[in-house]
């Protein structure tokens, strides 16, 4: 019968159908050519767009990784008991007061026991202390406060090395300038080789990376202070805008009035969307620190910021959700006599959830990045002490990042990149976490 | 009232039934609006308990907004508006002091697509005894669904596997579980919007055989486009045509001796 009817159309209407025929091939020559140039700029974009994606990963990560390893000298440290406590009292508070210039006389013992000094040679003495992070004998002080038992012992201690030394032992700073120009001289350049050559100097994991608040010396600088500030908002964020954001949206997607003023709320919230960040700032610093009060630089009031630039976006993607569950489950629901409350939350919501946790992560990956409104509600502090609750000042990643990026020292440059690393695992984790909600939570239709 | 009959050009063809049965739902004059355009212009029909009675007609003659409005179903599309007086058992339904969450669990609804929540199917059928609190205990909950599932004729097919997904099924299980979803809590009707249009024949037959069964308990009005499935399931049938009701009577009369010429032009397919 199929070939009956192919052969049909041919032998019956001859030469003109032929021709007719050809012409749909061209037609249909031309269709497929489109179709293949069309894929073709499809592949072009995506590939332009990964290498401009490599090329952004690449030269982050080859700037910033050196910043996770840090140069460390360690030294024989004498607890002397004479020094630390000269009257007797061993406890936190004692050894926290007195002559602070104590310390350093420790440090310069070690050292001049590590380099092998004369006792007398000053000019060597004090070429080694160069060497040492300005925020040795600090440490050494709160180190010895928080275990009072190591008074009397002797212990080796690994000390920062400055941040000069540091890009100097990484190879940013190169020997082979002049030495006019160069941040660490020659007579440094020789004790580094001697201490390399001791095993004293070595590189080991930075955790003060991590772990530090703000120091202006880059080798004690962290960007701990910012992640709890960071965490801190994110936790305010999370808190206010999921539940303040998914039930707006079920109320206008499924109890409001269809009518002109959810109409105009509705291109507002699009509109909000819209609105550039640091203008909710400005509202921020208006109505949360001039208005209500709130601590300046607190990650609360950066957290309630941060929500107002979130919720439009969490909404959007709520109301899509709803949007997408078919309104057969809906009828199924009411159908069997559930009122309309648990008709939505029985049913339509599970069913929009994955949509719904979606549209949340990636609205608080979009705040966790958003550094503008923070600036101006004076997140950008210098904070060295970590906050105890979300009203003490903080500063945030993103800020952080931002202050570290003006500071000149080499240094400083390698931890910039390296806190854009940290901030990416932590967007990268979270678009993962959404990946995995949303796998947990979709049904099977 | 009197008045918007007055004016309708239409005058319904009723053919008294020869075995009367006791009216369940009493309705006079249903106008229904969607926004500026009436659908329904002024429906009144009697509809006898314990008895399947067919809606026919063509696409967009108002027959399925006419089901949804004996539940109320209409309440929930933006700018519909509903007039006229429908009684469930001389209650008004429309009465504001009615609770329409207790006039759902009354009167039970099928829909055209099998529409199974997506969870087991034990869950698909003991939903709306839970929520009604029907059930006092698990052992309760467990014998209402096992009962439901018998009476929709899907026991036997799914009792290995109540806790997979109702979605699972296939198109035609699905609808037989929506049924038995439907009379899990005891509904005193059951409205069935075409509920055998997405389904194979085999499938129509088995819900065409349970719409027979279920006749002697419940009150059964269904929206179909087949003629033949109003001729095989029901004892009462209405033609609706451009939001008018037509002609209403016993099926065989409708079927084999229509007394209105529209009436005897759609059944012998002559439009529609």
């Amino acid at each position: 019968m199929t070939e009956a009817a192919s052969r049909l159309p041919v032998s019956r209407l001859g030469g003109p159908e032929v021709r007719a025929i050809s012409r749909i091939d061209i037609g249909l020559r031309r269709r497929y050519a489109a179709e293949r140039r069309f894929r073709a700029y499809g592949l072009a974009a995506v590939t332009i767009a990964l290498c401009f994606l490599l090329a952004l990963f690449g030269s982050i990560v080859g700037k910033g990784y050196t910043a996770f390893q840090q140069t460390r000298i360690a030294m024989m440290v004498d607890f002397d008991a004479s020094i630390i406590a000269p009257d007797g009292d061993r406890s936190p508070a004692a050894v926290l007061s007195g002559n602070a210039f104590r310390f350093d006389d420790l440090i310069a013992a070690s050292l001049q026991k590590t380099l092998e000094l004369d006792p007398d040679d000053e000019d060597g003495l004090y070429d080694g202390l160069d060497l040492l992070s300005k925020g040795s004998a600090p440490m050494l002080r709160s180190m010895i406060a928080k275990d009072p038992s190591l008074i009397g012992t002797k212990r080796s201690v690994d000390f920062y090395a400055t941040g000069d030394v540091d890009s100097f032992v990484k190879g940013t700073i190169r020997a082979d300038i002049p030495e006019s120009q160069r941040l660490i001289k020659d007579k440094h350049i020789a004790l580094i080789d001697k201490l390399e050559k001791d095993g004293a100097l070595h590189l080991a994991f930075n955790t003060g990376l991590f772990t530090n608040g703000a120091s202006t010396r880059p080798e004690m600088a962290g960007v701990g202070v910012a992640l709890v500030g960071s965490l801190y908002m994110m936790l305010v964020v999370l808190v206010l805008s999921l539940p303040l954001g998914v039930a707006g949206s079920i109320y206008l997607e499924e109890f409001a009035p269809k009518n002109r003023w959810t109409d105009l709320i509705e291109v507002n919230i699009n509109n909000l969307a819209a609105v550039p960040s640091i203008v909710y700032g400005l509202l921020g610093l208006a109505v949360f620190i001039n208005f209500a009060h709130l601590p300046r630089s607190a990650s609360l009031v950066g957290g309630l910021v941060l929500t107002l630039t979130t919720l439009p976006t969490i909404i959007i993607a709520t109301r899509a959700a709803l949007k997408a569950v078919p309104p057969s489950i809906r009828e199924a629901g009411l159908g069997v006599g559930a009122s309309k409350m648990q008709t939505v939350f029985h049913h339509v919501l599970p069913l929009a959830m994955p949509g719904v946790l979606t549209g949340t992560i990636i609205g608080l990956a979009h705040a966790l990045g958003e550094t503008a409104p923070l600036l101006m509600i004076g997140m950008k502090a210098f904070i060295v002490e970590y906050p105890t609750t979300p009203l003490d000042p903080a500063t945030a990643l993103p800020t952080q990042i931002y202050m570290w990026a003006t500071e000149p020292e080499r240094a400083f440059t390698e931890r910039t990149s390296a806190a854009i690393i940290v901030l990416l695992a932590f967007l990268l984790a979270m678009n993962s976490l959404a990946i995995i909600l949303r796998r947990a939570f979709e049904r099977r239709w | 009232m009197s008045a918007v009959q007055a004016v309708t050009p239409f005058e319904t063809i009723r053919t008294p039934d020869a075995a009367s049965r006791p009216v369940k739902i009493h309705t006079v004059a249903v106008k229904v609006t969607y926004g500026q355009k009436e659908a329904l212009h002024g429906v009144s029909i009697d509809i006898p308990e314990k008895a399947v009675t067919a809606f026919i007609g063509p696409s967009g003659c108002g027959k399925s907004t006419f089901l949804r409005c004996i539940n109320r179903m209409n309440d929930t599309i933006a700018g519909a508006r509903v007039e006229g007086t429908i009684k469930l058992d001389d209650q008004n339904i429309y009465d504001p002091d009615l609770d329409v969450v207790e006039l759902r669990a009354r009167v039970g609804m099928v829909f055209q697509k099998p529409n199974p929540f997506p969870k087991s199917i034990f869950d698909n059928v003991a939903y709306g005894p839970r929520i009604h609190g029907l059930a006092r205990s698990k052992a309760d909950l467990e014998e209402i669904v096992v009962t439901s599932l018998q009476k929709a004729s899907l026991f036997n097919e799914v009792k290995d596997r109540l806790n997979e997904p109702g979605t699972g099924l296939s198109g035609g299980q699905q609808q037989r579980l929506c049924i038995a979803r439907a009379i899990a809590v005891s509904p005193e009707v059951i409205l069935m919007d075409e509920p055998c249009s997405a389904l194979d024949p085999i499938a129509t037959a088995k819900v065409e055989e349970l719409i027979d069964e279920l006749r002697a308990n419940f009150t059964i009005v269904i929206v179909t486009h087949s003629m033949q499935q109003a001729a095989r399931v029901s004892q009462r049938t209405a033609f609706f045509h451009l939001g008018h009701l037509i002609e209403e009577g016993p099926t065989d009369h409708v079927f084999t001796n229509p007394l209105e010429q529209r009436t005897q032009d759609y059944i012998t397919g002559r439009f529609g």
